[in-house]
């Protein structure tokens, strides 16, 4: 999971802001059924995608119920749990969004703001 | 634990051992606690339940391991000879890796391990699984925030696992004060089961012990078990009682003589056989003699030593005429060769038991049994002999000890007190006489069988032990060359006394001639003086004759008319 090392700090935290605010994200929510959590988490993530990177995500919904195998594939156990698949490295950020603040942390989106 | 009532529908576990102390398995469709330190073989414990279930109970089986990759796990258990690679392939067993990373995840507001249910569910429902494992899942609480959530999750997820009746185990760290780092005892209470693994006089010693276990009865002791090749085996050692069956056949020792001094048929097969003596007094030798005998008859001999490997002792026998090798070949005979020092009690016993039971011998040999015996630990040495010979009664083995007893001290105490366990005690000693040792051997007991009492002094011969009478005379028991020293005086002796009788008897000839020559002596002196009498008594008669005649003659001449006075001899 390792990225190519760059040469100094500075270049990194340049490279960083440039692919934060350049590349495309990859994100899959899962979430299980629709509980009120899982209608909190969809609308918070679909909201901060919105704001922040607009025209350039990609957000999957998946009901684990409708596909369990993707379960364990997918190294799932908390629910709602959403992955960001890209850019690297890849995280997880749990529980119904409702700290948004963490979430932007999460999906290393703060440091624009 | 032979209970015909109705009980807790049980699911196997198909482990050696585990069964009887629970009374036939871990409860079913209920989650059960396993707990104990690092290195105590939860994880190996709940992979053989799940393994042997998918295996010979036909109940497939889920494997949820929090802390080893699939691969890994696959890895750990091919030594034990499972296969889980082809368990998978064949739907028998599923094996899911939960990875946490716990930097990778950011927790933004409540959430709940639906995932992880949902996954085990899934899991479940691909095979029919009837058990599943939980190995560790306490790795949670490291992974993931909010322990408060964890626990409401946790115990809400023990009950869904109850609802889904599949008879689960939970593996767990032991705690300082708690039997799980993160209580989990607490959620699952329906059967605590607390591996441990412990050392003292530095051999390591696994145990388990059922804690609790909800509506079964169930064996509370520590029992101490065995991982190795074939997964872990259990011995529950203490449950058993006094109730072995006995048989009236008699074994020959494979020594005649000692045969004729035990009622003249030998020991009682099933017995337990003790030879004990100081350093030196042949106890393997006698030992090697009953392994002969057994083996001749086409039986089978297992041989515990610890002190000597087989080979030394195959090589020391031969030069007693006994061939052992031959029997090791016929696979009659088989040695356990170990040091006492290389596991405990407990596993020594657990391994002995084990041995027997793969071997199926009719005689078992330990040599020598106080080998065991450290420093302080009589008291459990003697508990394990117990246990041991016990076991051996119930499979009607003959069992043969050798104890070594210390020079100095009473020659009818064995080291770890043994003796009331056993039922004929032969006792080799050095007799020491006439700046020379010799053996003596006498039956200290023998149980249900009128037995010599007598001292007996054997040699070791090239053919063999070889029994001899001692000497028993005035001066005390005498072997050896004092033996026939005694011996040879003894002849003279009686030579001499014979001597002396001839001697007695001339002389009472020559008294009885001296006597009688003195006897005629005193008959011819008796008749010479009787004649001399006899000749006086004559001569006087005839003088009172003359003396008559002459005063009748003067009488006569007188002329006196009237009849002399016969009282005077004067007339009147």
């Amino acid at each position: 999971m390792r990225q190519k090392k760059p040469r100094n700090a500075t270049q990194a935290f340049e490279a960083a802001l440039e692919r934060t605010q350049t590349t495309t994200y990859v994100l899959r929510l899962y979430v299980a059924g629709t509980t009120p959590q899982s209608v909190q988490a969809i609308a918070t993530v679909k909201q901060i995608c919105e704001d922040h990177l607009h025209g350039r995500y990609e957000l999957e919904v998946i009901d684990l119920y409708q596909k369990p195998q993707l379960a364990a594939g997918e190294q799932i156990i908390a629910a709602p749990t959403l992955i960001r698949k890209l850019p690297l490295p890849l995280r997880r950020i749990i529980g119904n969004m409702s700290d948004t603040e963490r979430l932007l942390v999460g999906l290393d989106l703060h440091v624009k703001s | 634990m032979t209970s015909a009532r109705a009980q807790l529908p049980k699911s196997p576990t198909g482990i050696l051992g585990i069964d009887e102390i629970t009374g036939g398995g871990l409860p079913k469709g209920r989650p059960t606690l396993i707990c104990g330190s690092a290195g105590c073989g939860k994880t190996l414990l709940a992979m053989e339940f799940l393994v042997r279930g998918a295996t010979q109970f036909d109940e497939p089986g889920v494997f949820m391991a929090f802390e080893e990759t699939a691969e890994e796990l696959t890895q750990n258990v091919a030594s034990l000879g499972f296969d889980l690679n082809d368990l998978v392939q064949h739907k028998r067993v599923v094996l899911d890796f939960v990875y946490i990373e716990r930097n990778e995840v950011e927790e933004t507001g409540a959430y709940d391990l639906e995932g992880l249910f949902i996954r085990l569910g899934h899991a479940i429902d691909s095979i029919h699984a009837k058990r599943v494992v939980l190995d560790t899942i306490e790795s949670l609480f490291v992974g993931l925030p909010n322990p408060l959530i964890l626990r409401a999750e946790l115990r809400r997820l023990f009950r869904w696992l109850k609802t889904k009746g599949v008879t689960a185990i939970i593996t767990g760290e032991r705690g300082d004060e708690t039997l799980t780092r993160q209580g989990l005892e607490e959620y699952v209470s329906d059967c605590v089961i607390v591996l441990d693994h412990r050392i003292t006089e530095q051999t390591s010693t696994r145990r388990l012990r059922v804690v609790k276990y909800r509506g079964s009865i169930h064996g509370t002791n520590e029992y101490p078990f065995l991982i190795d090749e074939s997964g872990i085996s259990l011995l529950p050692i203490t449950s058993l009682g006094l109730q072995h069956t006995i048989t009236n056949e008699r074994i020959s020792s494979g020594i005649p003589r000692l045969d004729a001094m035990l009622g003249g048929m030998g020991f009682y097969r099933g017995s337990s056989v003790l030879i004990s003596g100081t350093a030196g007094t042949g106890k393997t030798s006698f030992a090697a003699h009953v392994v002969d005998a057994a083996c001749r008859r086409g039986e089978r001999v297992l041989y515990f030593a610890f002190e000597e490997s087989a080979n030394q002792i195959t090589r020391n026998m031969r030069s007693i005429g006994i061939d052992l090798h031959k029997w090791m070949q016929h696979d009659l005979l088989h040695f356990a060769a170990t040091r006492p020092s290389f596991t405990g009690l407990e596993m020594h016993l657990t391994l002995m038991h084990k041995a027997i039971n793969h071997f199926k011998p009719q005689v078992v040999v330990v040599d020598p049994l106080n080998s065991f015996v450290v420093v302080d630990n009589v008291p459990e040495v003697k508990a394990m002999l117990m246990r041991l010979v016990d076991f051996l009664k119930l499979q009607q083995i003959t069992g043969l000890f050798t104890s070594l007893t210390a020079g100095g001290d009473t020659i009818e105490q064995t080291d770890v007190a043994i003796s009331s366990l056993i039922d004929t005690w032969l006792l080799l000693r050095s007799i020491e006489l006439g700046g020379e040792r010799n053996r003596g051997l006498y039956i200290l007991k023998s149980r249900g069988m009128a037995h010599s009492n007598q001292i007996r002094e054997f040699l070791l011969t090239d053919h063999g032990v070889e029994l001899r009478d001692v000497y028993v005379g005035p001066s005390g028991v005498l072997t050896g060359s004092a033996r026939l020293a005694q011996e040879a005086q003894e002849q003279a002796a009686q030579v001499l006394r014979q001597q002396e009788a001839d001697r007695k008897r001339l002389e009472l000839q020559r008294k009885r001639t001296q006597l009688e020559a003195q006897i005629n002596a005193m008959r011819t002196a008796f008749a010479e003086q009787e004649a001399d009498l006899l000749q006086s008594i004559e001569q006087e008669q005839m003088r009172e004759t003359l003396l008559l005649r002459e005063r009748e003659d003067m009488a006569q001449s007188r002329k006196a008319d009237a009849p002399a006075n016969p009282h005077t001899g004067d007339p009147a």
